[in-house]
């Protein structure tokens, strides 16, 4: 598989607030003094914007008449909640701003509602503040409205997020599978399985010591730039849960043709490669949180992969493979020894294998 | 990366001439789960000569453990005060009546754990609750759980025990030799279990069968490379022994691995699924410390052998049959909803062929299952 360099980091530090202390107390969601307190202190320093500070029962954003809106809403369940290289709250805005991104959209706004366990640690909750702010800028999409809820011990294992999003799309955008047709080639804007293997590594063998990051970012800026340069692209999906196996299996069941993934040009890091091995997942399989496939006409393909790399989140952008001719929908890939094997969708939970 | 593709083109090329020159067809078993796994997941299986075909052997160690086995650990997961730590692939594996996984879904303590010694940790954290590692796997396992029990004896945890359905390879492979049914022209050795035992656990197999052998690694070209080997071998009519993963196995294995499981274990005849009982092929502990045996410790009486009906998974793992002629296969059985283990575990033959090597076909095209489920490759 191709090598793929180091990964683009963008130094954005949140501005330091004071660390609060204690532990989250059931009070903390019931809507009365002390989640006043919690929204002033703690939250709007943080998340600081003019739409959010206001407070108002709903956040007004702005709307011109010629474009269209999407939405959307994910809910971040992850454990552990911190994991090299993010933390459920860079994953829950990353995610969000994602979905609106591949569907041609400008984000426009956040709606953040947080559900947390009576007894999470305080400094815990800032530190996802934190990472929240800092994605949220990295973004420049502001978080503009929002809830707490606190629930009973044992009911819940520290902190769940769920974010909405609103975006804009032009009236002329039209991001469709169906759109796909035989010649047409697929892109990544980089190495993939990097998100999933870092959390399960985490969470399944924290005794290993690996360089291995988590990939979430926020997409929007790679994807417009995208937009700019090839304005037709035909379709575009982030390789979340089920990874890019996942993505390709659904496009080519959309649009009703094979599609060929080539394995050598499918990025993939070589400490990502080892923690795939050691857990008996195929890296295909894992789940992204910041990488994006998009489907080009085959004279587009330079193009767009040169727009991808002129972006930080691009760099390693490759031609992964192409539609072809036979009308049977499904995926395959050409191994890296000149083999062919079907690619499936993964099942759903992604069980380690025994030896 | 480019020696890596040199030789495996070479040994490829190799391969497809010496196969040429042999006419005849040549059937070779994978004995272990990684192996058939690997085969599919490189493509390997559309770049074979047309004359040559692999067939999966009982190398998956979920796909052998017998039914009853598995029966045993549900019920004890449904016990309240019991917590059962098992590795990824058993969570799926239906029983009689439902699965770990629906067991868990249904409030019993199930966990998945990577190691035993996590097992032990747990055990050593919660003494309120019973801990029972399901211990599944060949020689490459089963040392883990002897040193899990050897541990658990030093740090006198009375809440800790092992349901053990541990297997040795060698056996499985004569009975199956010996039972005649299955015919194969040599064996691609496991590369992981030889790593346990030395390669020379396997030489009976040239020398009293004349069979020839390979053990190899697991990556596209060693694998390529002891194919070559195989069939070279053939041609020659030399059948013998050949080491192509010295870099991990040599002769003697790891001693002190296999002392340590001689410490805890001693051999007993166990049931396999679709092999029957195989006499002092598995694992028991030994008297000293039957403590730690949850069949024991929990009056578990060892239901009888009743395999889900129609399934085929014991004559895929012994290569009578492959996954298509089995009527269940993607019609009833598939990764989401499996009936048998072959479709279970990720080593699992069924579930190699269902996600690789398999186009959906509506049933009823699949008179002939067998030559229209495969999946077509086109040059």
């Amino acid at each position: 598989m191709t090598k793929a360099t180091t990964q683009p980091s963008t130094p954005i530090t949140p501005r330091v607030h004071p660390t609060p202390h204690g532990r989250v107390s059931l009070a903390h969601g019931g809507g009365g003094q002390l989640t006043d307190e919690l929204i002033h202190d703690t939250i709007l320093p943080r998340l600081d914007n003019k739409l959010l500070n206001d407070l108002l029962d709903s956040a007004t954003l702005p709307a011109t008449g010629t474009d269209r809106l999407a939405m959307t809403i994910d809910s971040y369940v992850v454990q552990p909640w911190r994991f090299p290289g993010g933390d459920i709250g860079r994953l829950a805005v990353c995610g969000t701003v994602n979905d609106l991104a591949v569907c041609g959209g400008e984000p426009l706004g956040i709606a953040l509602s947080l559900i947390l366990a009576e007894g999470f640690e305080m400094t815990a909750l800032g530190q996802v503040l934190d990472s929240i702010a800092v994605a949220s800028i990295e973004a420049g999409v502001p978080v503009v409205t929002g809830d707490t809820k606190v629930v009973g011990r044992g009911q819940s294992d520290g902190i769940y997020i769920t974010t909405a999003g609103i975006g804009r799309v032009p009236k002329s955008r039209m991001l469709s599978p169906q759109r796909v047709q035989p010649g047409d080639v697929l892109i990544v804007n980089g190495p993939v399985g990097e998100h999933g293997l870092a959390v399960m590594l985490e969470r399944e063998l924290p005794q290993v010591i690996s360089v291995l990051r988590s990939d979430a970012a926020p997409l929007n800026g790679l994807t417009q730039a995208l937009l700019q340069r090839v304005p037709d692209v035909l379709f575009m999906r982030d390789a979340t849960r089920s990874g890019l196996a996942g993505v390709a299996c659904d496009i080519a069941r959309d649009c009703g043709w094979r599609v060929t993934l080539d394995e050598s040009c499918i990025p993939v890091r070589p400490e990502a490669q080892h923690a795939a091995d050691m857990l008996g997942l195929d890296p295909l399989e894992v789940a992204n949180e910041g990488k994006v496939v998009a489907v080009v006409r085959p004279y587009e393909a330079d193009a767009a992969v040169s727009a991808m790399r002129q972006h930080p989140l691009g760099q390693n952008a490759q031609v992964i493979g192409h539609v072809g001719h036979e009308s049977d929908g499904l995926c395959e890939l050409r191994t890296l020894i000149g083999g062919r094997r079907i690619i499936q969708k993964p099942y759903g939970e992604q069980l380690p294998r025994i030896c | 990366m480019t020696n890596t593709k040199d030789t495996t083109a070479r040994s490829l090329k190799a391969l497809h001439e010496t196969a040429a020159k042999v006419g005849k067809p040549l059937s070779f078993m994978e004995v272990c789960g990684t192996h058939t796994m690997s085969v599919f997941r490189s493509g390997l299986r559309s770049l074979l000569p047309e004359n040559v075909t692999l067939l999966s052997g009982p190398g998956c160690p979920v796909c052998v453990t017998a039914q009853s086995d598995i029966d045993m650990l549900i019920e004890l997961a449904c016990d309240r005060y019991v917590t059962i730590c098992t590795y990824g692939d058993m969570l799926r594996v239906p029983g009689a009546r439902g699965s770990l996984e629906r067991a868990r879904g249904d409030g019993a303590d199930v966990r998945v754990v990577y190691s035993s010694m996590d097992a032990v940790d747990i055990a050593q954290q919660e003494p309120q609750k019973q801990i029972v590692f399901a211990a599944v796997g060949f020689e490459t396992t089963a040392p883990a759980t002897a040193a899990a029990v050897d541990r658990a004896v030093k740090l006198k945890l009375t809440n800790f025990a092992v349901l053990a359905s541990h297997k040795l390879v060698m056996p499985a492979v004569t009975a199956l030799l010996e039972g005649g049914g299955v015919k194969v022209d040599g064996f691609l050795l496991p590369g992981h279990v030889s790593v346990i035992t030395g390669w020379r656990a396997f030489v009976s197999i040239p020398g009293k069968y004349g069979l020839p052998c390979v053990v190899g690694g697991f990556e596209d070209e060693q694998i390529v490379v002891a194919l070559a080997d195989l069939v070279s071998m053939v041609h020659k009519s030399k059948p013998s022994l050949i080491n192509q993963y010295p870099q991990a196995v040599s002769e003697e294995g790891n001693t002190v691995a296999r002392a340590l499981l001689t410490k805890i274990f001693e051999p007993c005849d166990v049931p396999w699924r679709g092999l029957g009982v195989i006499p002092l092929s598995g694992l028991a502990l030994r008297p000293a410390y039957k403590a730690f045996d949850a069949q024991r410790k929990f009056h578990l009486t060892r239901p009888p052998d009743r395999e889900p009906k129609g399934c085929r998974c014991g004559e895929v793992i012994t290569g009578a049959v492959t996954p298509p002629q089995c009527v269940l296969f993607d019609n009833g059985c598939t990764p989401t909803h499996p009936i048998g283990p072959c479709m279970v575990s990720g080593e699992g033959t069924c579930q190699a062929w269902f996600k690789y090597h398999r186009v959906r076909v509506p049933n009823k095209h699949r008179a002939h299952a067998d030559s229209t489920a495969e999946y077509e490759v086109t040059a």
